[in-house]
């Protein structure tokens, strides 16, 4: 059987604790948190801890409060707690996007935080040390070359999470907390286009919450492409979210903003700035639609590096842009 | 006295099977749940180059480790086994040359799965790398350099020639000639259970292998020759298999790499498998290229065809001789074929060995004839279902290739799921988008002929009754899930007229059962159920002389059920079944039998004609039902309906199961499953995870309609014929022709995925054909054929003598 290495696993019970702890285990410290992400990559020695550091004992993590502004939701609340928890109600995209990850037994373990910093994926580097071996390896881990693209100084790795191109969409935000204090950033720049430094986190920082927006005059749905009902990452993700001119009256509703964030074709949730623009200030008409899910094909540009030929994922952006915008006029209806 | 079949106890009833509650409390105990004091734990260094000359091999390093016990090179194991006698091209540990990533090189035992890991990584290999073939074509295309040193031509192992008259004459008389070609990707069997082995090598010299094997017999033969032990001092037991599928029929390197470290380190070793080495062992299904002509009167009357494969066999032989064999062999038996004419090539390429995966080479032309038949019905203006009902096979009759076929019962087939899914209503009817679509197909219960020749039983049985009412069977089949060790108790408990739970089942155990050879080639019910039988018979005859003088009864009135022996026209006038052991034991000894099985002899006499011959075939029909989503090309299953002629069932439970789990399988095979290979980066397997080798989930799952269609046949043990493989072969051509009427488009290879669907969508629309397929089959030299007159030409079974221009 593939085994797990041997490490020291502590459990500090608040996040002075869990920083000393990070701090003094310095870079062969990690912290995890539901673990069904890191455990796996240890076992194909992707990431080598010696120590890990358990974020799951930390009450703060598990809190979600109702603010005036929005919610704020820990980063440990698990998948599943996502999925059914009524304070999420008004976030109908966020618990899809969470129910739609994995498997039921995941879900009960994985996290809203660990989601959200989900280790960009490739199926040149989601293998054993020996299938690496027999490539020499790549450049995200122990090689020099990303095999997807020789050519590239890049990593291309895929930003595989179903939640964060939600939260890019509905405009979240993070908190963190690092050895420097507490910081928030959108959660559109706690991401990078980049394989290997996908996060603008620091690896001594922790994702402490996530503030959800409050739920007025907005709507946005999720659509996955996978393989299969279960188990699989996404090849494509769309997030839509609509933000609907209010005061229409009779006539047929107008957008007054959008955003349109793809997951699943690049090492970032991708926000494509042309699709919302080809939706502002009009009506979600049918020709409107086919504007928007043409502006987002075109910079779409999945890689041969996860499930399904890439050419037919890159079309599907057309069909899955066009299918989630016609979910939201149907809604709006 | 016989029981009229309505007086059956046991047989045809659903029972449950005799390991089901150990199954579901997690009291089976398979090979990774066994530990010994002292075990050592084996680890397998595998190559990391897909074709490479072997240069040296440092493990110095590795055995200075703190824990290592043992490391094995090639040179420690160098004589080659393999499961076919024509193909001992395997070692356990390569000697001086790797053939794909994932053969292995060396072998570590230490004290932790652990410290056996680190060792691998201490162990250098130096390879001078050699050019490396990742297809069939590239095969073809390249003799050199040679993969194997062995082989009929270059890189091609094997090349068939066989003609069963003059089919291109036959083709000739069609009113249509129709000339198709189609693809069926490589997948792999995906059991639960990953192998594992455990060998103990005792003090006084005796070998003991436990494994998660379907061919204990085999893999006794492959240890005792490659470690060079007398026979008699191993012991092979096969543990409960979590799943099989085919893919644990072959002796492997792993088994024979933890039995040398046992024997040289004096301590138990054991291994289990990743699940990325499972996609190394492999023996999964032959990818296959074909090219079919047939030639077809208006009625539908097949007049001749010409059936060509080529099979990407991977690294080793394996089974590879008889899965060629296979393409060619079955196509005879479910429609009339007058002439026939067969050409098959299997190349080595440097991939993980294939083998056999449920339905052993018989999908793929499966796959291909019934696509075909059912252009050839659109090009007759006939229903597909009214064509096959037109050129069915008569039971009781020889085919072109001198296959003998029995009990028939495809015609009942196609008339059940007909019937059931409102075929007349649907088909060419449904909106656009919507469609359904027919196949049927036939496979054997059985293989005629052993992998090594000999004319002893193919199957034998013990029986033991005991004094306080407990029958034990002995045999050497092996249950990998499909409930063969339940048969054996239902037959028996059949006859004795006792209790199925009051048997004891003791199987798969080289020192403790007779010979069977194997859970393969769907033979187990048909072959042990019938050495059972024969032995339960034996056993009920001997009881019932001694009971009949204690109750002053004529023997041949004597009854036995619920467990006694009583008169059968004053059931008053009995005892207990114990009693009657009791009163045998006491007057003759101690009461035990044996009974075997051997198949008949198969008619045909030509060389190639062991495989094909079985004592019974299966047949089914299946209709599948689509939904094809335009926009994306996403093709979802929402029904299949199938009728399987299973001769007799003995527990109808199992055999729905059986039908339910091919119809499963099949469905990944149609649409998913493929054995993707880099070809960019060094023949590397893509996907060798649960995760990333895509097979359907329970939410991709139809519903299934499941009509047992019972014709008993007179060579299984109560009419009984396979179902652990047929009703999987219809399944992928039943989705291919389904998708064909929802949306126009051919998809002539497997698995059809999203992609392909579109790319032909998008074909259609430009007015080309809208078709997905191979374009062309490569040219091969094939061989002068085997001539092989038909049974209607006065032929006899045997080949006419080469002439010689």
């Amino acid at each position: 059987m593939l085994r797990l290495p041997s490490f020291r696993y502590l459990q500090p019970a608040s996040l002075t604790e869990a920083l000393r702890m990070k701090r003094d285990a310095g870079p062969d410290g990690m912290f995890v948190a539901g673990g069904t992400d890191l455990y796996p990559n240890m076992k194909r020695r992707h990431q080598e801890p010696r120590t890990v550091i358990s974020l799951m004992g930390i009450s703060d993590l598990r809190a979600t409060e109702g603010r005036k502004d929005g919610t704020t939701v820990g980063s440990c609340l698990t998948l599943r707690d996502l999925s059914v928890l009524p304070a999420f109600r008004p976030y109908a995209a966020v618990a899809t996007a969470a129910r739609l990850v994995s498997t039921p037994l995941l879900r009960n373990m994985g996290t809203l935080g660990g989601n959200l910093c989900l280790d960009t994926r490739c199926n040149y580097y989601n293998q054993s040390y020996e299938w690496r071996k027999s490539i020499d390896f790549c450049m995200k881990k122990d090689g020099k070359i990303c095999w997807v693209a020789p050519s590239s100084p890049r990593c291309w790795a895929v930003s595989s999470s179903d939640v964060a191109p939600v939260m890019v969409a509905i405009g979240a935000e993070y908190g963190l907390i690092g050895p420097h204090g507490e910081r928030v950033v959108p959660a559109a720049r706690f991401y990078n286009n980049d394989g290997i430094n996908y996060l603008t986190k620091q690896t001594d920082e922790i994702l402490v919450e996530v503030r959800l927006p409050a739920s007025n005059g907005w709507d946005a749905v999720y659509h996955k492409l996978r393989r299969r009902g279960s188990f699989d990452f996404p090849v494509l993700g769309v997030a839509a979210w609509i933000n609907w001119q209010s005061g229409a009256g009779s006539r047929e509703p107008l957008v007054n903003d959008a955003r349109i964030v793809l997951g699943g074709v690049a090492s970032y949730p991708q926000e494509i700035a042309e699709a919302a623009a080809a939706l502002r200030g009009k009506p979600l008409s049918d020709e409107t639609i086919a504007a928007a899910a043409e502006a987002a094909y075109r910079p779409s540009k999945p890689m041969d590096n996860t499930d399904f030929d890439l050419s037919w994922r890159k079309q599907m952006t057309r069909v899955y842009v066009k299918r989630a915008l016609e979910e939201l006029r149907a809604r709006h209806t | 006295m016989a029981r009229k079949p309505s007086d059956r106890r046991i047989i045809g009833k659903a029972l449950r099977k005799i390991d089901a509650v150990a199954k579901v409390t997690g009291t089976t105990r398979f090979a990774d749940d066994l530990a010994f004091p002292r075990m050592l734990y084996c680890k397998l260094l595998r190559a990391t180059h897909p074709h490479a000359r072997v240069v040296s091999i440092d493990a110095s390093a590795a055995r200075a480790l703190d824990g290592v016990q043992a490391v094995l090179t090639g040179k420690d194991l160098p004589i080659p086994f393999g499961i076919l006698p024509v193909s001992q091209d395997e070692h356990a540990l390569c000697v001086d040359k790797v053939r794909f990533i994932g053969d292995p090189v060396a072998a570590v035992a230490a004290t932790s799965e652990e410290t056996a890991t680190a060792a691998l990584d201490r162990i250098t290999v130096a390879y001078e790398p050699l050019r490396s073939f990742d297809s069939a074509e590239a095969a073809v295309a390249n003799p050199e350099p040679r993969i194997h040193d062995y082989g009929d031509s270059g890189n091609l192992h094997k090349l068939i020639d066989l003609e069963f008259g003059d089919a291109a004459a036959g083709i000739a008389e069609g009113d249509v000639v129709r000339e198709d070609l189609f693809f069926f990707e490589g997948n792999t069997h995906l059991p639960m259970e990953q192998h594992a082995a455990v060998a103990v090598w005792s003090p006084d010299g005796k070998l003991t292998l436990w494994s998660s094997t379907q061919t204990p017999h085999y893999v006794h033969r492959a240890l005792a020759k490659v470690l060079e032990l007398p026979p008699a001092r191993v012991r092979v037991i096969a543990t409960p298999n979590g799943g099989g599928f085919g893919g644990k029929s072959d002796p492997f390197n792993h088994e024979i790499a933890v039995a040398k470290l046992a024997m040289l380190t004096g301590r138990p070793v054991k291994i289990t498998l990743t699940r990325e080495e499972v996609f190394y062992c492999h023996r999964g299904r032959h990818p296959t290229l074909m090219w079919v002509r047939t030639g077809v009167k208006k009625s539908g009357a097949i007049t001749g065809m010409h059936f060509r494969s080529l099979l990407d066999g991977g690294a080793y032989g394996s089974y590879g001789v008889a899965s060629t064999y296979y393409t060619g062999a079955l196509q005879t038996v479910t429609y009339n074929i007058p002439r026939y004419h067969f050409q098959g090539a299997r190349a080595f390429t440097n991939k993980a060995p294939c083998g056999p995966k449920r339905g052993h080479g018989t999908p793929q032309p499966r796959f291909a004839l019934e696509v075909h038949v059912d252009k050839i019905a659109e090009q007759l203006g006939l229903d597909p279902a009214e064509l096959r009902l037109r050129t069915l096979v008569p039971p009781n009759s020889l085919t072109a290739n001198y296959l003998r076929v029995g009990s028939m019962g495809l015609g009942r087939c196609i008339e059940k799921v007909i019937a059931g899914s409102e075929w007349k209503k649907r088909f060419r009817q449904l909106p656009e988008g919507r469609g359904v679509g027919l196949a049927c197909s036939s496979y054997i219960s059985g293989a005629g002929l052993p992998i090594y020749w000999n004319n002893m039983p193919h199957s034998g049985v013990q029986l033991k009754c005991d004094r306080s009412g407990g029958v034990t069977v002995f045999c050497g089949s092996t249950d990998i899930g499909q409930g063969s060790d339940s048969i054996l108790a239902y037959i028996v408990a059949e006859i004795l007229g006792i209790d199925p739970f009051d048997i004891a089942v003791v199987t798969a155990d080289t020192d403790l059962t007779p010979v069977d050879l194997g859970s393969y080639s769907s033979r187990v019910t048909l072959m042990s159920g019938n050495a059972a039988l024969q032995a339960a018979e034996r056993a009920r005859q001997i009881l019932a002389v001694h009971a009949a003088k204690q109750l002053e009864v004529p023997v041949d009135r004597l009854q036995f059920a619920d467990g006694r022996v009583f008169d059968g026209n004053d059931s008053k006038r009995g005892m207990s079944f114990a009693d009657a052991v009791q009163a045998a034991e006491a007057a003759a000894g101690t009461v035990g039998t044996v009974g075997s099985y051997t198949p008949p002899r198969s008619a045909g006499r030509y060389r190639g004609a062991g495989v094909g011959p079985s004592p019974a075939y299966s047949y089914s029909a299946c209709v599948a039902e689509v939904d094809v989503d335009p926009e994306t090309g996403i093709v979802r299953v929402p029904t299949i309906w199938i009728a399987h002629d299973v001769g007799r069932s003995i527990n109808a439970a199992t055999v729905i199961g059986q039908v339910e789990g091919s119809i499963y399988m099949g469905l990944g095979e149609a649409l998913m499953e493929e054995m993707a290979y880099r070809g960019n980066r060094n023949v590397v397997h893509k996907i060798p995870s649960l995760l990333e080798y895509k097979s359907p989930t329970t939410l991709e799952m139809c519903d299934v309609i499941t009509y047992l269609v019972e014709d008993p046949d007179p060579n299984g043990p109560f009419g009984a014929k396979e179902v652990g493989q047929g009703p999987l072969l219809p399944v992928m051509p039943a989705v291919a022709n389904a998708v064909y009427d929802a949306v126009g488009v051919r998809i002539d290879e497997v698995p059809i995925t999203p992609e392909k669907v579109l790319k032909a969508l998008r074909r259609k629309a430009k007015g080309e054909a809208g078709r997905v397929g191979p374009e062309s089959f490569p040219d091969i030299p094939w061989p002068e054929p085997t001539r092989v007159p038909t049974p209607w030409e006065g032929g006899d079974g045997k080949a006419v003598e080469q002439v010689r221009a």
